[in-house]
Parts: structure tokens; sequence; C-alpha cells
């Protein structure tokens, strides 16, 4: 055991966080081996019958030696994969407030119609006369993302956000260069994702980072300060990461287009204004949309997402291949540049884009309906204004008023504590709640960014508000060893990040027998 | 609307909590002009029944690859998911969770992605791989800015034998970003001579194994000369269930392996979601690009999983990222990792072995077809074929047909007439003699 761990080892009521059982198992809470240490040679979950003979045309390129996995039966496979599941938080099971994350409900009807075998059981090099309907659903998609953002042009390929904010980028870079006038600088407000200034980085930009103001939004003097001839886009996030809406922001777009530059839009929060406010409205050339927080795919652990981006028209000609166009002949999937497309940047994945994500995501904005979007957005303002007011006595509100979908706490309350946002959030793990969003954005001192969604009912709203004021309490009145300690209920403590690091494990390897070892 | 848990009087009572007299008070930031004074031009809200209807008849019009014989692989093959799998990847713990930066309530997704890190590297014989990456063609691109970072060198060599998706996500990042390509035609059946292009300001030579054309090369002489020379050699897989009979790019001396890993556990979905494999050489691991889970220790001295290495990533590094990736594919990386679990270290060759022996079956049947003439001496579960004719009619016949025979090399090089009489053909697991049968009576017919 090492000082780190003694030290908050010697904090934990022993009693409820180590029961003594002889399994090592504490009720439900199973301990389980990986796969590789479970391994019954010989044993296969899956009967496949062997072929017969044949004249083998691999040449000199037949694999020789084991690969190594092991053998299970499906029994085993199937409580392996269950014991693991229940280990995990998730939406399903509880509130999940991860500012920025809108992790929202996620309906099971849309995992069942990207299950219909027409959707997901077609190829995507199958002759395209094969596949009309997919042509029309993603073309249902895009009629729904152009109405709602107000934009004439998506670009449907991008696999996640970040990718999504790449094919922005690379297509204000191509634009400007069609222009004769390739630029070098992005504007960052220091609040933005860091995806932000990794992906301008990416697309050979310097970035250069613009201060927020004391009400949490961009300072629009330093902001046209920095405006130039060599500056080729803004990237803002708005409503931006504290939950605050720019209200500068169409003053904001018309200094930017007046120095000759785009303006880009992350469009992670746009789950605040859907239905409500079009980002054309706003002045934005170019926003991605992640299907995977608006509209409610699954997060699935970290991914699959999908990013189309909504291009304004003077960037439409330059939107990555492939491109769905209404032809003579009704809808043409163009996969190569040759006539319009002959400007476009070319591909930036295999293939036509998430089209699972897109049967979800078109499922979710059929099921609410222009009506239903609308209140959506109002929903998730609400349970987020609604928490801040609920909290904000007994936290610290970054920025006093109104927010949108998300509220901002800074650690001013745990000031002279000892207690860190670190171990509030891990406290809350104890309570039965996913954390908040911790340290992010780095604008404010030891934020906690709040985003309950609006598929959060109210009595859920009331109880965690409840247990995070007791909690403040508690921190505030000197009862900290349960914070340091925290949490003690669940199937691992805190984790040794720094060791992790230090000498990276990332892979399972057999132990060598004891001799070989020694040798 | 019946994701929505707030009534009205819930409404009106928090509304009078926060103090407001109604929502649009909350919006009063939003510059007026920019509001909306009504509902946007679309479709008012539908119950299951209405978009299950609506969605069911577009999923309706298109011919299902189960419902045909069906030779379409050219990087996405149509193999047999245990029902597991899906029941397992539905459970929503794994479904509806987030990407595991709390570990202790995440313990379940850690360990797997240590399972699939783990499968991955074994499958592929390097030392290390991360969480996964979108799909194999931005892996491959991926792979070429990490062998950049690590020779300090900016120009890449890319096979004609690489799938010409992957080429051109290469191309599309390499002008935005800052890199040279040298990119070779595609000539099938026909030997490259890519040592000849390396020399000391190359970074990367970019291989895929079996080629884009069906054939298995070995690298192994191509990965001396680069590592002679201070480049890297990176090897695609495109069908990575050809690991479980064919001699894995670690053997051959690769540097950085990029995998599409849709073939275990994931449906064809017309393209997406796939699932981007990396892995590599454990020296080179600071330099990988996206998320990697990392074996530790719990305050109780307990073995658990991180989330680890997180200063080569976005979210610290911000501009000095290694890569701008977040997201990746978690839940396709599931259903990879169960899929293969189930199969094992028998299951996996059988598999690989099926499929052979399917190709080979078919490759013999094609060639006894007068006209057709098959390309390729060594293959796993795809070949290319020229026909005496344009491909791309005789495809959209067969499809007329209720065949889909294969890809027309035209689709993916339209401007190229000598690839146009060339078919790629694969066979998986899934194809019966019977599927065999109509589709050599098929094209004999349309030949003839």
């Amino acid at each position: 055991m090492s000082e780190w761990s003694r030290a908050l080892s010697a904090h934990a009521a022993q009693d409820i966080a180590a029961p003594k059982t002889f399994s090592g198992n504490r009720g439900l809470q199973i301990e389980e081996k990986l796969i590789f240490e479970q391994d019954s040679p010989g044993l296969c979950g899956v009967n496949l019958p062997e072929p017969a003979a044949f004249a083998s045309r691999l040449g000199e390129l037949e694999r020789v030696g084991p690969i190594g996995l092991p053998g299970l039966s499906e029994p085993q496979v199937v409580r392996h994969f269950t014991r693991l599941s229940q280990k995990n938080y998730a939406i399903d099971s509880g509130l999940y407030p991860l500012g920025s994350c809108t992790m929202k409900h996620n309906p099971r009807l849309n995992e069942k119609l990207a299950r219909l075998t027409g959707l997901a059981d077609i190829h995507p090099l199958q002759p395209l006369s094969t596949v009309p309907g997919a042509l029309e659903l993603i073309d249902t998609l895009t009629h729904w993302l152009k109405t709602l953002t107000g934009m004439p042009a998506i670009a449907l390929s991008p696999g996640a956000g970040a990718h999504g904010e790449l094919c922005g980028m690379m297509t204000i870079r191509a634009a400007l260069e069609a222009g004769g006038d390739p630029r070098r600088r992005v504007l960052v407000p220091e609040s933005a994702h860091g995806t932000n200034p990794a992906t301008a980085a990416a697309c050979g930009y310097a970035v250069d980072p613009i201060p927020a103001n004391e009400c949490g939004r961009v300072d629009r003097a330093a902001l046209e300060s920095k405006l130039g001839p060599d500056v080729a886009a803004l990237m803002l996030t708005n409503p931006n990461t504290c939950g605050l809406f720019e209200d500068e922001i169409v003053e904001i777009a018309d200094a930017v287009h007046r120095a000759g530059a785009f303006f880009y839009c992350d469009g992670a929060n746009f789950n605040a204004i859907v239905g409500r406010v079009r980002p054309a409205d706003l002045g934005i050339d170019c926003m991605h949309l992640n299907l995977h927080k608006t509209f409610s795919t699954p997060h699935g652990g970290g991914g699959p997402g999908s990013g189309p981006v909504a291009l304004a028209g003077t960037l439409a000609p330059y939107a990555p291949l492939p491109w769905l166009v209404h032809g003579e002949q009704g809808l043409e999937l163009v996969e190569y540049k040759s006539g319009p497309a002959g400007t476009a940047i070319g591909r930036l994945k295999g293939y036509h884009g998430q089209m699972g994500m897109f049967v979800r995501a078109l499922a979710y904005m059929m099921s609410h309906g222009a009506d239903g979007l609308q209140q959506v957005a109002e929903d998730a303002v609400l349970n987020a204004n609604y928490l801040r007011v609920l909290l904000e006595d007994n936290l610290s509100l970054s920025f006093p008023g109104p927010c949108m979908h998300e509220v901002l706490f800074d650690d001013r309350f745990l000031r002279d504590t000892g207690v860190t946002t670190l171990d509030f959030a891990k406290a809350l793990i104890d309570e039965g709640y996913h954390p908040m969003t911790m340290y992010f954005p780095l604008v404010v001192h030891g934020a906690l960014l709040i985003e309950p969604t609006e598929t959060e009912s109210k009595a859920t709203l009331d109880e965690f508000a409840a247990v995070v004021t007791a909690l403040s309490g508690a921190a505030r009145s000197g009862d900290t060893e349960r914070f340091h300690a925290a949490p003690i209920l669940t199937p691992r403590r805190r984790l040794d990040e720094t060791a992790a690091a230090r000498k990276p494990v990332l892979r399972w390897r057999p132990e060598l027998p004891r001799r070989e070892a020694a040798d | 609307m019946r994701y929505l848990p707030l009534t009205p009087a819930d409404r009106g009572e928090m509304l009078a909590r926060i103090g407001v007299p109604s929502i649009d008070a909350l919006f009063a930031e939003v510059p007026v002009a920019a509001r909306l004074n009504s509902l946007v031009d679309l479709p008012r809200a539908m119950g299951e029944i209405e978009v299950e209807r609506a969605i069911g008849r577009m999923a309706a019009r298109n011919v299902a690859a189960g419902s045909a014989p069906f030779f379409v692989g050219g990087g996405a093959y149509r193999h047999h998911v245990p029902a597991a799998v899906d029941h397992l990847i539905q459970r929503g713990e794994f479904l509806t969770s987030y990407t595991p930066y709390q570990p202790e309530v995440s313990q379940g997704t850690l360990q797997y992605l240590f399972e699939f890190q783990t499968q991955v590297a074994l499958l592929t014989g390097m030392e290390v791989a991360n969480a996964s990456l979108y799909d194999g063609a931005t892996a491959g691109a991926e792979a070429v800015m990490m062998a950049n970072r690590l020779t300090g060198r900016k120009r890449a060599v890319l096979s004609g034998g690489l799938h010409p998706h992957y080429r051109e996500v290469c191309e599309t990042y390499a002008r935005f970003v800052g890199f040279e390509l040298a990119a070779q035609s595609p000539a099938p059946g026909e030997a490259e001579d890519l040592a000849r292009l390396v020399d000391g300001g190359t970074s990367c030579v970019v291989v895929q194994n079996p080629d884009f054309w069906g054939e298995l090369r070995d690298w192994s002489a191509l990965g001396r000369t680069c590592h002679d020379l201070g480049a890297l050699l990176i090897v695609v897989v495109t069908e990575i269930v050809s690991l479980g009979a064919v001699r894995p790019p670690g053997e051959m001396g690769a540097d950085i392996v990029a995998a599409e890993g849709q073939s275990l556990g994931n449906a064809l979905s017309f393209g997406g979601p796939y699932l981007g494999l990396l892995a590599s050489r454990d020296k080179f691991v600071r330099q990988m690009p996206g998320r990697l889970v990392g074996q530790t220790v719990d305050a109780d001295g307990k073995r658990g999983w991180v989330l680890t290495l997180s200063t080569r990533e976005q979210h610290i590094r911000r501009e000095r990222a290694t890569s701008n990736i977040c997201t990746n594919s978690g839940l396709c990386a599931l259903a990879f990792t169960i899929h293969l679990a189930l199969l094992g270290e028998s299951g996996l060759p059988r598999l690989a072995r099926l499929n052979h022996a399917a190709a080979v079956a078919l490759a013999e049947r094609l060639h006894g077809i007068p006209g057709v003439q098959l390309l390729n001496r060594a293959f796993f579960n795809e070949v290319t074929v020229r026909l005496p004719r344009p491909a791309a009619p005789v495809v959209e016949g067969l499809a007329n047909r209720g065949v889909l025979a294969g890809i027309p090399v035209s689709r993916l090089y339209p401007g190229r007439p000598e690839l146009a009489d060339l078919l790629l053909v694969a066979a998986t697991e899934m194809v019966t003699d019977a599927d065999m049968g109509r589709l050599t009576r098929g094209l004999a017919e349309a030949l003839s």
C-alpha cells in the first residue's frame, strides 16, 4: 500500500467500506476477472462447422502459432459482461448531470428502428438502386437539420463532434484558399472545449485565445482587438460552456464577418435552443451537431457519435464527400469530385457517415416533432434554472442571473473547508449520483458544471438538490472525512491515476511461470 | 410528449420558484431578431406507431443483404453476429453511460476496453492498442500523422493496394494538416516496388493486407527497408477476421496497424458506425491518438482500470494534443470484444477457415465462367475478377435479378477506364452453396 492509499484508507469507515467477505464480493458487487484469466482451452461460445477439405489459397501467409485468445462458453461470456455492466453508472439508472455532455434519456424505439434489417443489414457499396430508402432517410434527416439550424447544407460524414469541427474548419480553410486569401489565426475563447483549439491546430492554424469577461461571456473588446486580416475564423460555443447565451453574438458575428473571417459555432450545447433559435439567424456560418447529445443517440460508454455539420451557402461548395443531391432522377449520392462537387474538400471518413446514428436521431426528432423539440429546449433550460435557484445559496454560482441548459458553480463555497471540487464530486458518487462535470470550463476555479437535461422529473431534481445541499452543509460544518475518503461504496474506490500513467499497463499479459520469470 | 417528465403543473411551480413569469424570460438574452415566433416548419410530435411506420417504410425500400445472395465486401463484411452480442451491448449500463471519466462508477466500461485493447494487440501481433477510433479509414490517417510525429518527417508513401476511401481520407488530412503523400496508382494483380520510393525523408509506407484487391501480401522485406531508412511500416487491415488465418502484421515488421473492426460484432449499417483499430509498439504509445485504458490500483490496493496518458489528449493538452479526437467507438468496441470472447482461440480460426473455404470455392466457380479471369494468387475471403465487359452494368443487372454480386471497381475508381471491367467479390461464412450457384449462373448468363 502506498502512502497515498494509506492516507485515504485511514479515513474510511472500515466496517462499511470493506466488509470482510470470504469471496471478496459485496452483495450485488461481484469481483470479476478478465476474460483472459477465465480461459478454458478448447471452449468456444459459437458453434461453427468445420469446412469440408479444401486446398488453401493463403500462400505463404498462413498464420502459425496461437493467437492467445481465451476459450469461453456462451454462459460464461454472458455472465462476464453482465457483471461488468453492473459496475457502471448510466442514464438508465439515474441522473447524469455532466455539464456539456447532454446525458438525456435514450429512447429504445430508436434502437429498435436502427436494427431493422432494411437499415442495419445494407452494405454501403451495394448498388444505389437497391438502397433508395437509405437515401430517403438521410435526405429526411438532412431536411430536419437544415430546418432546425436555418442553414442550407449539411455535411453528413463526420464521425463525432470533434470530427465535425475538423470538417467545419477544413471547409473554412478551403473557402479562404479558394478566394486567394489564406489566413493563419483562429480565435478560440478560453472557455472552449479542448477539442476546439486541438481542431484548429490540426487544421494548420495558430490558436489565439480570447478571455472571458466578468459576466462569463466572450470579452467582445478583446475579441475585436484580435480580429484582423490574418484571422480565418472564430470558434465559439453558444450557449457557452458557462451555460450562458452569448448575448452579443449578433454583434460578434458582424465583427467577424467585417474582418473577412468565418464564424464557427460549436453546437455541443444546441439542446438549449433547438426549435427556439436557428443558428443561421445568429450569423453563424458553420456548426456541428452532436447527434449523440441533442438528438439522444446513446453515448455508449464513449461512442460511437455522429457530428453532421450545418454549413452556410458560402461554405457548402466545400463540404466533404459524399454529397446527397436532388438530381433529375431523384436522390443521387455523389461519391467523387465531379460537376458541382468538384470543389468538395474530399473524403473525411470511409463510406457515407454514421447511418445507425442517423436512424436514431431521425426517430428522436420525428417522435418530438417541431412542438416537442421546442419543449425539449424549454424544459432543459427550465430544469437547469430550477437547480440554479435550489442550489445557489449553498454552492457558489459563478455568474448571477438566469442560465441556459446548464448551470456553472465554482469552489468558493468550499474555501477553507479542506474539501476540493474533486472530493465533493466523489462524495456525490456515494450518494448514488454521477458527478457533474468538474474543473471545466477553465475560466472559473474548481468548476462544477451541472446539466440536468429535459428528461429529468421535478422530483428527481428536488432530491438531487437536497443531497447536494446536505453535502455542502457537511463540508462547511467540518464533516470533511466523508469527502476525503469518498467514494467508499463503489466497486472500486479512488484509483491511482499517477501510477497508471507512470508505468502504463495497457493490456493483459500472461504471467510467466515462476522459473522463467526468475531467469 | 412521452419522453418529457415535467407536467404543466411542475413547469408552473418551477417558474414560480425561479421567480420568472414565463419560460420566455429565461430566453431573454437571445437577440430579439433571432427569436422564432412560431414553431419551425416540421411535422408535429408522433407516437411510436407513426414513427415505426414512417421509418419502417423507408427500411422496406432497401434490399437487405440477408434477403439476397450477397457478395459485397470492399472493407465492410457481412458476418454472423451471435445473439448474445446484441443483447449485451443493449444493457443500459453499457449503452447509456458516458466516457468513463469517473472510474469508480465506470469499471465495467474500463475493464472491457482493457480486454479490447488486449484482444486487438494479440490479433494484430502488436504490443499495444488504443481504445478505438471512428473507423478504419480515419485510423489510417491518424496512423500516418502518428508516424510523422514519431519520425519528424512529413512524407508518406501509400500503396496502390490501399482501399481508395482510406487513401482519400489520407489525402484530405494531408492537405489541411500539412504533409506529403506519394500515393501509388492502383495496379491489381501486380507486385508493387514500394521500397524504391522510401528515402531519408519518408515517414512511413502504408500498405494493406489483404490488399484492396483481396490479394495477400508479405510486407516483411518492405518493413526491413523502411527500418533501414528510419521510416515506419503501417499495415492496414480492412477485414479483421482474416487475422484468424493469416500471419499478423506484427510478424511482418509493422510499426503501426490501422484496421477496421466492423467484421466482429457490428452490422453493415450502410457504412457506419464502424470501429477504428489502432495498434503499435510499446515505445510509440505516447504518440498514439485516442483514449487508452490502463491498469492501476484503488485506495484499498485492489486492481482497477482508468483512462490514462491523457496528457496526450485534447481536453488536457488543447492545441498541443496528439489528435483532436474525443468521442470514439466505444459501443462498437464492446460488440467486437464480446464477439471475439465468444469465438476465442478455437472459434476465430475456424470462422476464418470457413470464410477462406467459401472464397476458394467461389473463386473456382468464377474462374470456370468463360471470359472471367481471376486476378488473385493468394487471397483470404475476397477476390478480384476481370470480366469481358464493364462490371457496373453487370452488377446492376444481377441486382435486378435479386443477386448482390459484389463491387464494380468503377464505383470506387470512376475515372479509370482500365479498371472498369474489374469486379470485387467477397464470400463470408454467410454465403451458401446455393447463393454461389445463383451468382455464377447469373454471371454466366449476363456475360453470354
